[in-house]
């Protein structure tokens, strides 16, 4: 490849032809402000804030989109550039909320940092500003568009990393504005809850559903049995939200806070995945005998589980009945738990610490809810409403002495921590099928060949004589990908496992903003969050989740075995077409 | 939305878009696809573009992103009696924002709306070449020359007498 020279700030550089003036500035550690861009993404040139001067050029350039020229003479901080910067960021707070203070993004806004590090220090400019209802009606996400600076990072996470299309801009001018179409409510789009847009949106425009007063009032009421449920993936990075590295585990210090709040049972959505994993292996083999409906696809991402409704709903039959490792602890904590401590399951208060923004949505579908009617899971917070909770009450996580969960469901296998790295239930299912299929105890138990898909990765296995064709995919544009190679029929799959988020939950639309010099989605911080699983698994004595004792226990006690006519009735679940249908 | 299942595009329009889908670069036809429909329909309605969208394979938020960006398009059926300001530079000079606004007021509609009972719609055109004549309003086929603020509602008043006698 060729190179070319160039001079940066007086600096003679040479970069590979075709690089960015951004890429190339930052090669000698000079980092151009920016607010539109983002390395995963389409660039779009549309906020100006990177400009930059470059010699004999008429006007300043886009240092996002301008790619390097032989002799070259940048200037990214010449007083003029300076200005015109503060000038773009002043004119977007022209027409921007003056509520800073109230903003759940206050301090982690990227508007915000940037107005502050180019020296804002006054809103010059006083004129008429948008104004556009907050649109409230997703059980997932809020979309506040007074706040939008029209960044468009939003439409390009949906369509290019979801594949989901749902976000376009609509109209134009001062009536500009970022909406599903035909301006529909997000109830009634093909939004499948991910909450990606949340993630990248440099801004409040895109917030979560918030639950946290409602789980407030279920702590402050003694009639209530709080039980909290973590997910495999919060362990790996709740951490971020108190400064810890990230990739710092952090399971057990979790379990003590939760505690400290006021839960007066802390269990793990890991015993769910367990769960799931034994279900799912046992419905795996049943399909893979009668050779019918192969590949099996994971059913344990909701957002995923939406998008093959709306999208794909003629593979509907494909995906595994399992409902997903949240629900099946709930579903067991208002029967099988309930039943032992003789609680009402109505006085019993489920919440599920989640790094999702779906599963707000999950809770609500009317297949998980109890005879009476009662959701089977009460209440959703993501990873970073529990951090803000903990930050809220006082609480110094870094300082939390570490707490056991609960007994018997707070108990888990290595395969359930894996649960929340792309691959990581490919490899827990697979270190219980290959064992029930082949009838020996393996040797050796990570299937490295699965994890860390960047997108997607497939491999073959050799088991019993047969060839197990088997992928992974995570970022609903490579799900995409890979399901309409099982659509045409040009490779036999058997088991397919499809996580909306990239990186899968570790990367999830509730995970921690990140923190100072990190991007979302930053590729670097999903390794170190999924590395910290991987370790979480190889130090524990327990690794298949079909020898977790309190798996065997609740089989014997109360469900009999896998698949039975209990366990079919509780912990599986149906899906259905949904309108609108999504365009691929 | 819609969540009808049912497409009901007229079948001319169905087989330009299968035309369209033999085409490289199909979805970039979406603009005469749009086209056809509002002249056909006289304007473009979600039923219809989600149906485009589904047809021609491109995602209803980008038609429906088209189909707001360009003014061109209609949203809305016409009304049954088409109001039409001219806001070429005579008419403005002589106040045909104003007049504009007064229709908006009188009728509880904007611009490119329809009114609830079907009756009045409201548009703004550029000039119509009778700028002695402004500011220019146009109902129909009807020009209105000269028109003060004050006889926008008597305009409409009448318009609605003449339509209660005629249907009467």
């Amino acid at each position: 490849m060729k190179t070319i020279q160039l001079t940066i700030d007086n600096l003679p550089i040479s970069v590979p032809e075709k690089t960015t003036i951004m890429e190339a500035a930052q090669t000698i550690g000079i980092h151009i402000p920016r607010l539109c861009y983002h390395p995963d993404l389409s660039v779009e040139g549309a906020c100006r804030i990177c400009v930059v001067e470059v010699e004999g050029a008429r006007t300043f350039q886009t240092s996002c989109s301008t790619e390097v020229q032989a002799g070259m003479n940048i200037r990214t901080n010449s007083p003029e550039i300076r200005q015109a910067r503060r000038d773009l960021i002043e004119l977007i707070l022209d027409n921007h909320p003056r509520e800073c203070q109230t903003c759940e993004r206050d301090g982690q806004c990227e508007l915000q940092n940037l107005a502050y590090s180019l020296g804002v220090r006054e809103r010059l400019f006083e004129g008429k500003r948008k104004q556009f209802p907050i649109e409230n009606s997703s059980l997932s996400v809020v979309r506040d568009s007074e706040k939008c600076i029209l960044c468009h990072r939003c439409i390009r996470v949906c369509s290019e990393i979801q594949g989901v299309h749902n976000l376009s801009q609509m109209h134009r001018g001062v009536k500009n504005v970022v909406a599903p179409a035909f301006e529909a409510p997000l109830k009634d789009s093909v939004c499948i809850n991910c909450g990606q847009c949340i993630n990248v949106c440099p801004t409040a425009a895109f917030l979560e559903q918030r639950s946290t007063d409602e789980v407030w009032q279920a702590l402050a009421d003694p009639g209530k049995h709080v039980i909290a449920q973590i997910a495999p993936s919060i362990r790996a990075a709740i951490g971020e939200g108190f400064g810890l590295a990230p990739g710092t585990p952090a399971t057990l210090q979790t379990v003590t806070a939760l505690r400290r709040l006021g839960f007066d049972t802390v269990f793990d959505t890991n015993f769910g995945a367990d769960l799931t994993v034994v279900e799912e292996a046992h419905e795996f083999i049943g399909r893979l005998e009668k050779n019918e409906n192969l590949p099996l696809l994971t059913s344990c991402s909701p957002g995923w589980i939406k998008y093959l409704e709306h999208f794909f709903p003629e593979l509907i039959p494909h995906a595994s009945s399992c409902s997903s490792p949240m629900t099946m602890l709930s579903v067991l904590l208002k029967t099988y738990y309930a039943e032992i401590k003789s609680l009402d399951p109505k006085d019993i208060y489920v919440v599920g610490i989640m790094p999702c923004t779906a599963k707000k949505f999950e809770i609500q579908r009317p297949e998980h809810r109890t005879a009476g009617g009662l959701p089977y899971t009460d209440a959703v917070l993501t990873t970073r409403e529990l951090i803000w909770m903990i930050k809220a009450y006082g609480i110094d996580f870094t300082k939390l002495s570490e707490e056991d969960f609960d007994s018997p469901l707070g108990f888990s296998s290595g395969a359930a921590d894996i649960f929340g790295a792309t691959g990581g239930v490919m490899e827990a299912a697979l270190r219980t099928v290959v064992e029930k299929l082949t009838g020996e105890s393996l040797k050796n138990l990570n299937f490295t060949q699965v994890r860390n898909a960047e997108g997607l990765k497939e491999a073959s296995l050799k088991v019993a004589g047969k060839t197990l064709n088997v992928a992974v995919a995570n970022g609903l544009t490579n799900a995409r990908a890979i399901l309409e190679k099982v659509k045409s029929g040009e490779k036999q799959y058997h088991l397919i496992e499809l996580m909306a988020c990239p990186g899968g939950c570790i990367g999830g639309g509730g995970q921690p903003y990140p923190p100072a010099g990190r991007h979302i989605l930053d590729k670097e911080i999903h390794k170190l969050r999924a590395q910290a699983l991987y370790t979480i698994d190889q130090k524990k004595q327990v690794r298949k989740s079909h020898d977790n004792p309190y798996i065997k226990e609740l089989y014997e006690k109360y469900l009999s075995h896998p698949g039975s006519e209990k366990a079919r009735h509780l912990l599986h679940t149906k899906y259905f077409p949904r309108n609108p249908r999504g365009v691929k | 939305m819609t969540t009808k299942t049912e497409y009901t595009l007229h079948p001319d329009i169905v087989s330009f878009i299968e035309t369209c889908l033999q085409k490289e670069h199909s979805e970039s036809y979406l603009m005469d696809i749009l086209h056809k429909i509002q002249d056909k329909y006289g304007y473009l309605s979600e039923e219809h573009m989600y149906e485009v969208a589904q047809r021609l394979q491109v995602p209803a938020s980008t038609v429906s992103g088209v189909s707001t960006f360009y003014h061109f398009f209609r949203l809305q059926p016409r009304g049954k009696y088409a109001i039409s300001v001219c806001m070429g530079t005579a008419c403005f000079v002589k106040g045909a924002d104003k007049v504009l606004n007064a229709f908006q007021t009188e009728l509880g509609i904007g611009l490119g709306e329809t009114t609830k009972d079907g009756m009045f719609s409201l548009e703004n055109t550029r000039c119509l070449g009778v700028c002695g004549l402004a500011p220019v309003v146009t109902i129909n086929e009807q020009v209105y020359s000269r028109v003060t603020l004050q006889q926008v509602s008597e305009l409409i008043n009448r318009i609605l007498n003449k339509d209660v006698e005629k249907t009467t």
